[in-house]
């Protein structure tokens, strides 16, 4: 299937459809990149009905949100931000081929990822136990609890979506740490670790806009 | 011999000098044997074939459906089936003919074969996750079928909320899967589209030299890969809401439905455009080749694929003009809807100043183009009357609608559909079909389709509303008429099939050049070699050069009269 070819000093398999290693990581690079426009536009249905739906009920969604741990949720939001710092390190460490250093920043920034999700499924129980499950479980004692309602349902499929794309993440995580360890990575070739990169960025990010819209316009409600 | 590596322009059946010299050529068809080689290839050809073959297995089931229905509206009364059943039947012919034929039609097959080969490139980009989206394709289409045979479903191909997830007893939710798990295989291809079309071209190939096919599948690719993740997630959320009963767009539990027709009509509005821009594609390949003349405004005509598809975005309020929409949005939406038809009357106007003092010759492909070109115009131009505020409500939701909508999506995309496989079947299958048959086929299919769908335009004006399986008794001639016509239909798509299947194994050889036609598909044998190309292909004339290919011509026989 893909023939080593020498660059630098280094052998690298180039696939059989590129004409060199150039063209073959500009290719990957873009692919990436115009997968992540899918994603953009994925997430941007849900914001859009979710703001639709904020917009026509704006004082039922700010109870909705005083039901946050708003606690729970910053402390996620650090966690996010300081794994998108490790992970730009682990990026950085391969572009210059530090593949042990590569190796360890790719385990801490798993290991919080998967803080990440203990948090959150935490946060998912307590919700259990406040009964705020839509469709399963659900109380709310006022006027407006059907809109209340609303806000957990979008709650649960925006997070549950993000909790899916995480752990799609770790596993591309685990992927790379494991070519890590064949050696597969060194200064003339990262581009798998470089597209790992753009995409643990993104779901940080969307997460940043989860925050921000779940669990801050209750705050002034508590 | 020596003549074998050079690019071949003038070959045909009887000039293939070096199958002579060599009878069996090495190329992508018998490369490698047995069906594993098949069903695990990563050759963009043989995926090609792949789709075509589920691809037309669906058409097929898909257009049994249709039968059924011209069938029970033969008679006012219903005769044939229950309305039950037919609510079934026209939901699952729309389900299947829009997301398992029309969207991946073109793209899948015929540009899945050829633009690698257009572009000089030895494969896709990614040609692993092309036979991934085939899978995933087959997985969506099971799921559908499934969904079929535990009695289908009744809300339409549309999925209306509150009817869709609150109401109706039938399969909505694995249909709606089937779609959800398809529009992955839409976006794996969309992505390796424009990643190919992008970073693959040959040396020299620069973007206003590439043939206007590439351009137009790349507008095609970004529409599609900006709103199929839309219609997926609004499919999740109407699954989400039949499941937990829980309020996003039935408003007995606090949702808004019309949000719902805002979101499927986002993605639904553009994907009409994905299933006609392969179409235009294909059209603007065809029209130069058949006048021996390059495309007409060229720039213009590519530009037009781009303005199809921004504009395309922003009309979709045209769905909903009866469906409670703000007055302004309905100006709004109804003017922007006429503006999405001027890119595609530039097209039409350039096509035919193509063919104008061109010395057109009228062969198979050269037929379903023309064909295309004059529905697609019927279809544009009653395109606009929709738009128009007054008569839509008039005509809303009747046959009117019915009949606008097939002459774009059948007397346009599947009369490309077959026009491109015509004109490149020498190409996948390295055999010429029969031109008679052909054009009796072509012929057949023009007629069939406006007997079908024309009295449709009378009917909906008249009144008559769609789906339903019984009507006013003075209808009933109009609809005889229709159901007539779906019969010819029928007979002109089965007999491409039998005679390009039959060419398969008994055409004459076709040489790798048989229309004399530029572009650097042309340029190696037929069927071509697994990697497309034995060197790679360096490009430093503009598309649809004929004047040049005429002069190169004249050498080459010189050529030839010296070997
Ligand atoms: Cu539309």
């Amino acid at each position: 299937m893909s023939e080593p070819v020498l660059v630098g000093n280094q052998l690298l398999e180039l696939r059989e459809q590129f004409e060199n290693p150039e063209q073959q990581r500009e290719t990957a690079s873009i692919g990436m990149w115009v997968f992540l426009i899918t994603e953009v536009m994925m997430f941007g249905g849900l914001f859009t009905a979710f703001t639709v739906y904020r917009l026509s009920n704006p004082a039922a969604f700010n109870e909705g949100s005083k039901e946050m741990t708003i606690v729970l949720g910053a402390i996620n939001t650090a966690l996010l931000i300081l794994s998108s710092f490790t992970m730009a390190l682990a990026v950085y460490s391969s572009s210059i081929g530090k593949t042990k250093l590569l190796a360890i920043f790719l385990i801490i920034t798993m290991i919080i990822g998967l803080c990440f999700l203990g948090i959150k499924f935490t946060e998912y129980y307590l919700h259990y136990q406040d009964h705020k499950v839509p469709g399963f479980w659900f109380e709310y004692h006022g006027p407006s609890a059907r809109q209340v309602q609303m806000f957990f349902v979008f709650y649960f499929i925006l997070t549950g979506l993000h909790v899916i794309h995480m752990t799609i993440g770790i596993g591309i995580l685990l992927v790379m740490l494991y070519r890590t360890l064949l050696g597969s990575f060194s200064a003339t070739y990262h581009t798998a670790v470089d597209l790992a990169g753009i995409y643990w960025s993104f779901v940080d990010i969307i997460w940043i806009f989860l925050y921000a819209i779940f669990y801050i316009p209750g705050l002034h409600l508590k | 011999m020596q003549l074998q590596d050079q690019v071949h322009i003038g070959g045909s059946a009887d000039m293939t000098i070096e199958t002579i010299a060599e009878p069996v050529r090495k190329n992508y068809l018998n490369d490698k044997q047995g069906i594993l080689s098949w069903l695990l290839t990563t050759d963009h050809k043989r995926i090609g074939l792949l789709y075509t073959f589920s691809i037309t297995v669906l058409f097929f089931i898909g257009g049994f459906f249709a039968l059924m229905m011209r069938l029970e509206l033969l008679s006012p009364r219903n005769w044939l089936v229950s309305t039950e059943t037919y609510n079934k039947l026209f939901t699952m012919h729309g389900i299947i003919m829009v997301w398992f034929f029309l969207i991946p039609s073109i793209p899948n097959t015929i540009g899945n074969f050829v633009i690698p080969l257009m572009i000089g490139a030895k494969d896709l980009a990614f040609p692993k996750l092309n036979l991934a989206s085939w899978y995933v394709f087959m997985l969506g289409a099971g799921v559908t079928i499934y969904a079929l045979f535990r009695g289908g479903v009744d809300t339409g191909w549309t999925f209306y909320t509150p009817f869709s997830t609150g109401y109706s007893t039938t399969y909505v939710i694995a249909a709606a899967m089937g779609i959800f798990i398809s529009g992955f295989s839409t976006i794996m291809t969309s992505v390796n589209f424009i990643a190919t079309i992008h970073r693959m071209r040959a040396p020299g190939l620069t973007w206003f030299r590439l043939p206007i096919f590439i351009w137009s599948m790349y507008a095609n690719s970004v529409v599609l890969v900006l709103n199929t993740p839309v219609l997926a997630i609004t499919l999740v959320m109407v699954a989400v809401e039949r499941v937990f009963q829980v309020g996003i767009f039935d408003p007995a539990l606090g949702g808004d439905p019309v949000l719902f027709q805002h979101m499927f009509w986002f993605y639904s509005h553009p994907a009409v455009y994905t299933m006609v821009l392969p179409g235009m594609a294909v059209i603007s390949e065809i029209v130069p080749v058949f006048s021996r003349k390059p495309i007409f405004g060229y720039t213009a005509v590519a530009f037009s694929s781009v303005g199809i598809a921004v504009i395309g975005f922003l009309v979709w309020g045209h769905h909903m003009f009866v469906a409670g929409e703000s007055v302004y949005s309905a100006m709004a939406f109804s003017l922007l809807s006429y503006f999405v038809a001027v890119p595609s009357a530039i097209k039409v106007f350039n096509w035919t100043a193509t063919m104008y003092k061109g010395s057109v010759s009228w062969d198979t492909p050269m037929l379903y183009a023309i064909g295309f070109i004059g529905l697609f115009t019927i279809g544009g131009m009653t395109g606009l009357f929709l738009a128009a505020l007054g008569l839509d409500v008039h005509v809303h939701d009747t046959y009117f609608v019915i009949a606008h909508f097939h002459y774009i999506m059948v007397g346009g995309t599947v009369m490309a559909f077959l026009g491109a496989f015509h004109y490149w079947w020498p190409k996948i299958s390295g055999k010429l079909y029969p031109e008679g048959l052909g054009k009796l086929g072509a012929m057949i299919v023009f007629l069939g389709f406006n007997l079908t769908f024309f009295p449709q335009f009378v009917l909906g004006y008249l009144g008559m509303p769609r789906r339903y399986a019984a009507y006013p008794e003075e209808f009933q001639m109009l609809h005889i008429i229709s159901t007539a016509g779906a019969t010819i239909l029928g007979v002109g798509y089965i007999l491409p099939l039998c005679y390009l299947i039959w060419s398969w194994k008994y055409g004459k050889p076709a040489g790798p050049n048989p229309w004399r036609a530029t572009g650097l598909e042309w340029q190696t044998s037929s069927p071509p070699p697994t990697h497309n190309f034995k060197k790679t292909p360096v490009v430093n004339v503009r598309a649809y050069d004929y004047e040049a290919m005429k002069e190169q011509l004249g050498l080459r026989e010189r050529e030839f009269e010296n070997v």
